[in-house]
């Protein structure tokens, strides 16, 4: 909104005595934002079109042609992929949809109690509550993940996919932000209403506060989509079965195996490029609906 | 009628508690407990008695602080916590400096393709670690890297990004490629939060948009500064998944490179779970005192601020 307010402004601006040689000079200003804004989009591309034209080539072009040079083997390097071990490489596209797609669901609903609870009600150890789940933030991953194995492993629990699923069900990013987003969405009076009809305090979260609460549990989602997509170094500790790896996991090991065989690099590279491209359609399509602001936790009241 | 209102405030009083019972087993399961479990083991040791072999030889026993006086003469320990710190003052500098740049460009008037740019910017973020230090390390790899390509047709000389002083800005390019999109959109956000009448006075008194950007947008988005640093510090000291990738592909990433691939190195490598607790410990505990010490710090400079 405040763009738009702006930029109606400026040519106004420049009507006044005060920026009498303004016309040439913004005119320059304004090329050096959009120069700089397409050098760094040059920056962050670069890779992402290195990988889409190295999927293309054969192995022995790899090394032979220019390396933003398209190659002619794209349909073979998918045929040796999908050779590769029986196909294991689909399998592991599959689980990390899995993981992703059903931890991020749960993640969201555990998050939109949360969230709600701490935004509408007040009860004692709120605070501290809140405190406690959101010290989990700091914690560094490694420092979890182990004593996890180890404790799941005298559950024996391990290398199987709940090991992967469960430790990530709990994010306490989500539900600072479904915290926020409760608080901005869901007005008390809407909330004492519903209990003046004597409606449950259950029927009222999922009849009227959850509804007003669900562009920011997108957004929790996919966050938390991204995030277990992402992850590494939980399967990697979990994890032995290759039948069960997400798709990280996976290329690691195919990276491992093909560091002294470059004959695995087109390999790797081809499902390299193929983990991208899931990711960034889901992008594409949901940007629309994926309030970005809200990753920071600003919400317009 | 006042049975049932009393029920009904029961109900009110208990709901909340219920609404925070799953994320409440949660925690305690995979938060508390293996947090605790951590702590608890990291006083504990194997004691070996005889060979080693046969039921009872190895039994667990408590080990005091030995553990941690180990982690603190271990100098694997001490040569990754100091390559962190020299990565992180790459990183962390150029990074915000970057997510700042592009915020402030995107925020400016009559800029062009900025819906384009501000999503290629962001787009490492959708992109795995474990993935983007794959490309990039096939892009440092002399064999298939346009940047050779380019240095070899030039004539320069061809340094070896994956050894040295090289290693550290390859590493670090990594993390500023993949997380200066997410901080940008943080800063970003928090300008266009700023009314544009703030802007209009210093327009009238002829401010150009440099002097604008450093007297007022940077000031006043200073609080979302602060976030992204501390959060940037946090993930630095937390780098595992890069190193960890780019290590088949040269033989300087030892398995110890940073503080957390030596944990994990311990606890897996070598099976030495109980030295691994204490370093674990170690560095929670490092963590935690930055980030108290670091948000007191903001916020006693928030007051002073609002004071002054």
């Amino acid at each position: 909104m405040s763009t738009l307010a702006v930029r109606k402004a400026a040519p106004a601006a420049g009507t006044t005595p005060g920026t009498a040689q303004g016309p040439p000079l913004r005119r320059r200003i304004a090329l050096i934002p959009t120069v700089t804004l397409l050098l760094g989009a040059i920056y962050t591309l670069l890779p992402v079109a290195w990988v889409v034209i190295a999927s293309t080539k054969s192995g022995h072009e790899l090394f032979s042609t220019f390396t933003f040079l398209p190659g002619t083997g794209f349909a073979d390097n998918l045929k040796d992929l999908d050779a590769y071990r029986d196909g294991v490489y689909w399998t592991w596209m599959g689980n990390s949809a899995l993981y992703a797609g059903l931890g991020a669901l749960l993640s969201t609903a555990v998050s939109a109690f949360s969230g709600y609870a701490l935004a509408t009600y007040r009860f004692k150890g709120r605070e501290t509550m809140f405190n406690v789940l959101l010290a989990g933030v700091l914690m560094p991953p490694v420092i979890l993940a182990i004593p996890q194995y180890l404790l799941l492993a005298k559950a024996d629990l391990t290398d199987s996919y709940l090991s992967v699923l469960l430790p990530q069900i709990l994010s306490p990013y989500g539900v600072y932000l479904a915290r926020i987003y409760a608080a901005a969405a869901v007005p008390a009076d809407v909330v004492e209403a519903g209990r003046m009809d004597g409606a449950s305090e259950w029927r009222i979260f999922t009849r009227i506060a959850l509804p007003m609460m669900i562009p920011g549990m997108v957004t929790v989602f996919l966050f938390q989509f991204v995030a277990i997509w992402n992850n590494f170094l939980l399967p990697y500790i979990m994890l032995s079965d290759d039948e069960r790896f997400p798709l990280t996991l996976g290329l690691y090991t195919l990276l491992e195996q093909g560091a002294n065989t470059p004959a695995l690099y087109t390999l790797v590279i081809t499902g390299a490029f193929l983990a991208v491209l899931p990711l960034i359609a889901l992008f594409l399509v949901i940007q629309r609906f994926w309030s970005l602001d809200l990753l920071s936790g600003a919400v317009k009241s | 009628m006042s049975s049932s209102t009393s029920r009904r405030s029961y109900g009110v009083k208990g709901a909340p508690y219920g609404f925070l019972l799953p994320a409440t087993i949660l925690f305690a399961l995979f938060f508390a407990l293996p947090i605790g479990y951590a702590v608890w083991l990291s006083f504990r040791k194997v004691h070996v008695s005889g060979l080693g072999l046969g039921p009872g030889a190895r039994q667990e026993v408590w080990a005091g602080l030995e553990n941690y006086t180990g982690a603190f003469r271990d100098s694997e320990l001490l040569d990754g916590a100091l390559r962190v710190l020299g990565y992180g003052c790459v990183v962390v500098p150029v990074m915000l400096g970057l997510a700042l740049l592009f915020a402030l460009m995107l925020d400016s008037d009559r800029v062009r393709l900025a819906p384009f740019t501000r999503l290629a910017i962001f787009l490492p973020y959708a992109i795995p670690g474990v993935v983007a230090a794959l490309l990039w390390g096939f892009l440092y790899l002399p064999d298939v890297s346009p940047f050779y390509f380019v240095l070899d047709r030039l004539g320069l000389p061809q340094p070896d990004l994956l050894d040295g002083g090289p290693l550290y800005l390859a590493l670090s390019n990594i993390a500023v490629w993949g997380g200066t999109g997410f901080n940008m959109i943080v800063i970003y956000t928090s300008l266009r939060s700023i009314p544009a009448e703030v802007y209009e006075a210093a327009k009238l008194d002829g401010a150009t948009p440099l002097q604008i950007a450093l007297r007022i947008k940077i000031p006043m988005v200073a609080p979302s500064l602060v976030l992204t640093f501390f959060f940037s510090i946090i993930a630095t000291l937390q780098v595992f998944n890069e190193p960890t990738t780019l290590k088949p592909l040269t033989n300087s990433v030892n398995t110890t490179w940073s503080p957390l691939m030596k944990v994990y190195q311990d606890a897996f490598g070598r099976n030495d779970i109980y030295s691994a607790a204490a370093e674990a410990t170690l560095i929670a505990v490092v963590t935690l005192l930055l980030s108290f010490g670091f948000l007191r710090a903001a916020n006693r400079r928030n007051k002073q601020e609002a004071a002054g």
